[in-house]
Order: structure tokens, then C-alpha cells, then sequence
């Protein structure tokens, strides 16, 4: 195994709006994330953490508002290029085309970071440590929904990312793969000092790995603090969201 | 319409910027010609040999009527070389190439592949559009090469063998050697040249443009055919002013 070799990078959110065809979905956010920590996004579907998390890696522009990465703007192109910065995917977003080994060392090939055959080496290292050996030949369709979310893990570790993104990390899997993943992105963060940014509606794995949560709705944050602090938080919009659970609840009886 | 315009030609003009990476890509061009090469160079034989047979086969008669039929080499030599092997090739590899680039780049980016490499700063112009559009640009212009001289044969089997027309292999062939220069067969190499930089581009604009699920795919596919095929037409009337502009 390599020795640690990320420094995780902080980042800062200030005022960022956006809204789409008049409809505002981001309303003057404004947090920071110092650099190490594990900030976990929750809300309930629809309320923006997707299209924030896209702004935050750069993928979208903000209407107004700053999004700095290591105090630099991320619209910078040399922000990506200075800085090692990864993201999973929700679906994985695998390259079809490619094989799980050449998906997972595409990074180190495409800009020619490594020869062959060391490129070969990261790969086996990585697809061991997520516990997909023997995998590499084999194309993303072969994979099931677990193991296609652990190879994009994969990927993004060949980058040895500062800060790295998580969208939905757990969802479409099984409460054991669920653990597994959710202890991988804590065992990354505490040996390498990944500085973590996980979106997610899984109430167990927010509260399981988080240094802090902020719970977004309808586009504002509504609550931001350690998992304690939010699950005290008193506004009944946060309880909810906590408390929401599948209990059948009988109807008062008629008279 | 204009901002496709518009966007089609900003993405030229990225491309073409990127042609100095092009030997970084060589592996993916050379998987691309394959793809080409290997999906359309039986389809555009058969094609080019029925496209000159009836050629032949229509002008033929009306040239033996009036005793022109020794001209059958130099009109079907011509037809071919100049206008039908470039334009009816282009139009086959829009279908099958075109679409086939459109609904691969459309789902690449409805499924998040092309947001993947652009955070590990992997520029999907370099890595998608740019092996697309070098390989098509070779292809396409080899294609017609094969198609012109296949054309050519199938124009003087009918020839030979439409008891109508009567001309010999050699009579056909002496008359396609006396009426045609290699100017016409580079005029039209250079002809399926710009349409296949038209497909490229097209095409791959209209993948990268993609938005919605499956139903997305399918119209951005669409829209590259389409677009493509007029956009062939409409340059080939143009193209072929210039040429002749040029020629006399």
C-alpha cells in the first residue's frame, strides 16, 4: 500500500444563487468546508443538493455567488488542473466502452501520468482495496449496481484526490454494501485526509460519517452542525426530515 | 437553428485547435476507421456497383438511339466520380456512422460519462469529438475511392451485357480514360472530404447537446441525420460551383 498522499483542500460557498427558467433551486448559500473534514449534504429529493453539488465541482455556473476551492475560484481552469479533485458519481458513470481497469486507471493514461504497466499495478491496488480483484477485465454492464459504485470509488482514488465528491453514495444498494461504502469514505478521509463532501438522503450514513451535516431544503439551508447539534435542531421542517419513517399509523376511530 | 450553426462551428473550431493531440489519440482513431471501415465498406461496394449499373442502364439506350453509346464510359465515369459516389456515400455513412456517433456521445452524456471526465479534466472535444472527426475525414474520402472505381465497374458490366447498350469492357474503358482527368476524381475525393468533417461535426454536436433520457437520445440522432444530409445537399450544389469555377 502507498503511504498517504493527499492534504485535503478546503471550500468555501458564499452566496451562491441559481435558478432555471425563473424557478430559483439554490437561494444565497453561503458554507465552508475546511480542509479534512467530512461534509454531508442532506435534503429530501428536490431540494437542490444535486444541482449544488454540480456547481460545486464546476460542472454548472452560478448565477451570482462564489465558489472557491483552496481559496480559488473553481471557474478558474487551472483549479482542476493544481488541484486533485474527484468525484462518484450517483449511477457510477462508468465509460461503457472502457473495461473496469481501463475506467478506473483512465485518469493516469489520458494524461500520462504513469507507464503501462505501473498504471496496471495502481489499478490492481485499488480494485483490491475495494474488494473488486480480478475485476478489471470485465465491462461496467457485467457489474452489479454495488460493484459499479465501488469501481467509480476506485477511479476517483487513482486520482489521490484533496477533495473529493460523493453523489448519493448509497442508494440502489443493500444496508451491508451500504456499510461498506459508507466506512470506505471514512477510512479514506482519516488516512489520507480527504477533504469529503458526500450528497446524500441516507439519514444513516449522514449521521454515521459526518464531521457536520447541513440539511438543504427548497434550495436554503436549514439547519448546519454536527450531527448533534442538527438532530437538536428544534425547526419542525428538520425534525420531519429525521424523523419520517414507514410505521403504519392508525386513523382515530369514528365515533 | 442559427445557435446550432453557431455551436457547430464553435465546435470546429475547438476541434481543429485540438489537432496537435491528435497522435495521443491515435488508438481511438484507428478503433474508429475501423468502425468505419468495417460497418460500411461491403454496404457502399453493393451500393456504388447498382449505382452505376443503373446509370448505365437509364442513359445508355437514349445514347445508343443516337449512336452515342461509345460516351457511356465518359457520362458514367464522370456522374459517378464528380457527384453520385460522393453524395450517396456521405448520405450512407450519415446513417450509419453519423447516427451511430450521435447516439453514443448522446448517451455518454445523459448517463453522466462525459460530466466524469471533465472532473478528472479530460476534455471530451480531445477525447470524443477529435478521434471521431480524424477517422471519418480519412474514411469517408477512402470509402468514395473504393465506391468510385466500383461504380465505374458496375456501369460497364451494364453496358456490356444490356443487349440495348452492347459496349465493350474496352470500348467503355477507353471512352472513361478519354473523358475523365484526375482532377475529377480529386475534386471528388475533396467533395466527400468536407461532408465527412460536416457528419463529424454534426453528428458529435448533437451527441454533446443531448438532454433527457432515452426519447433525448433518439432526437439528437435524428437531428444529426437529418441535418446532416441537408447540410451535404446543400454544400454539394456550392461546392461543385467552386469546383467547376475552378476547373475552367
Amino acid at each position: 500500500m502507498n503511504a498517504p498522499a493527499s492534504q485535503g483542500i478546503g471550500l468555501q460557498v458564499r452566496d451562491l444563487c441559481k435558478s432555471y427558467d425563473g424557478h430559483a433551486v439554490l437561494k444565497h448559500l453561503t458554507f465552508e468546508v475546511p480542509a479534512g473534514e467530512i461534509f454531508v449534504l442532506m435534503g429530501p429529493s428536490g431540494s437542490g443538493k444535486t444541482v449544488l453539488l454540480k456547481h460545486l465541482i464546476g460542472l454548472e455556473s452560478p448565477d451570482t455567488g462564489d465558489i472557491l476551492v483552496a481559496g480559488q475560484p473553481v471557474s478558474d481552469p487551472g483549479v482542476m488542473t493544481r488541484y486533485r479533485v474527484a468525484m462518484v458519481f450517483q449511477s457510477g458513470a462508468l465509460l461503457n466502452s472502457l473495461t473496469v481497469g481501463e475506467n478506473v486507471g483512465l485518469y493516469l493514461s489520458e494524461h500520462r501520468l504513469k507507464p503501462p504497466a505501473e498504471i496496471a499495478r495502481v489499478v490492481a491496488e485499488k480494485l483490491e482495496l475495494l474488494g473488486l480483484k480480478g475485476t478489471a477485465d470485465k465491462i461496467p454492464a457485467e457489474l452489479s449496481g454495488g460493484m459499479k459504485k465501488r469501481v467509480a470509488i476506485a477511479r476517483a482514488l487513482v486520482v489521490e484526490p484533496q477533495l473529493i465528491f460523493y453523489d448519493e453514495p448509497t442508494s440502489e444498494l443493500d444496508p451491508l454494501i451500504a456499510v461498506t461504502i459508507g466506512r470506505e469514505i471514512l477510512n479514506l478521509n482519516r488516512r489520507l485526509q480527504v477533504t469529503s463532501i458526500v450528497v446524500t438522503h441516507d439519514r444513516d450514513l449522514a449521521f454515521g460519517i459526518a464531521d457536520r451535516v447541513a440539511l438543504l431544503h427548497e434550495g436554503e439551508i436549514l439547519a448546519l452542525g454536527t450531527p448533534d447539534e442538527v438532530q437538536a435542531d428544534p425547526n419542525p421542517l428538520v425534525q420531519r426530515f429525521l424523523k419520517a419513517d414507514f410505521r403504519f399509523t392508525p386513523e382515530p376511530a369514528l365515533p | 437553428m442559427f445557435q446550432d450553426i453557431g455551436e457547430i462551428l464553435l465546435l470546429l473550431g475547438r476541434t481543429l485547435r485540438a489537432l496537435p493531440h491528435t497522435l495521443r489519440q491515435q488508438r481511438k482513431v484507428c478503433d474508429q476507421l475501423f468502425e468505419i471501415g468495417n460497418a460500411s465498406l461491403l454496404m457502399a461496394c453493393v451500393l456504388a456497383l447498382f449505382i452505376g449499373g443503373v446509370l448505365a442502364l437509364q442513359t445508355g439506350p437514349t445514347l445508343a438511339e443516337r449512336g452515342l453509346q461509345s460516351f457511356i464510359g465518359q457520362l458514367v465515369g464522370l456522374a459517378v466520380c464528380r457527384e453520385l459516389a460522393p453524395v450517396m456515400m456521405a448520405v450512407l455513412i450519415a446513417g450509419r456512422i453519423g447516427s451511430a456517433m450521435a447516439a453514443e456521445i448522446g448517451s455518454m452524456r445523459v448517463y453522466q460519462e462525459i460530466d466524469a471526465l471533465r472532473t478528472m479534466n479530460i476534455n471530451p472535444v480531445h477525447y470524443l469529438v477529435l478521434p471521431r472527426l480524424i477517422a471519418i475525414s480519412i474514411g469517408l474520402p477512402v470509402l468514395v475511392l473504393f465506391a468510385i472505381l466500383v461504380g465505374w465497374m458496375g456501369g460497364a458490366v451494364v453496358s456490356f451485357f444490356n443487349q440495348a447498350i452492347a459496349v465493350s469492357f474496352e470500348g467503355y474503358f477507353n471512352s472513361l480514360r478519354q473523358g475523365l482527368e484526375p482532377l475529377d476524381v480529386v475534386n471528388g475525393l475533396l467533395k466527400s472530404f468536407v461532408f465527412a468533417v460536416v457528419i463529424g461535426v454534426v453528428s458529435c454536436h448533437q451527441g454533446l447537446s443531448t438532454i433527457g433520457g432515452p426519447r433525448g437520445i433518439g432526437r439528437s440522432v435524428t437531428k444529426a441525420v437529418v441535418n446532416s444530409i441537408v447540410l451535404i445537399l446543400l454544400l454539394d450544389y456550392f461546392l461543385t460551383r467552386i469546383l467547376m469555377h475552378l476547373h475552367t
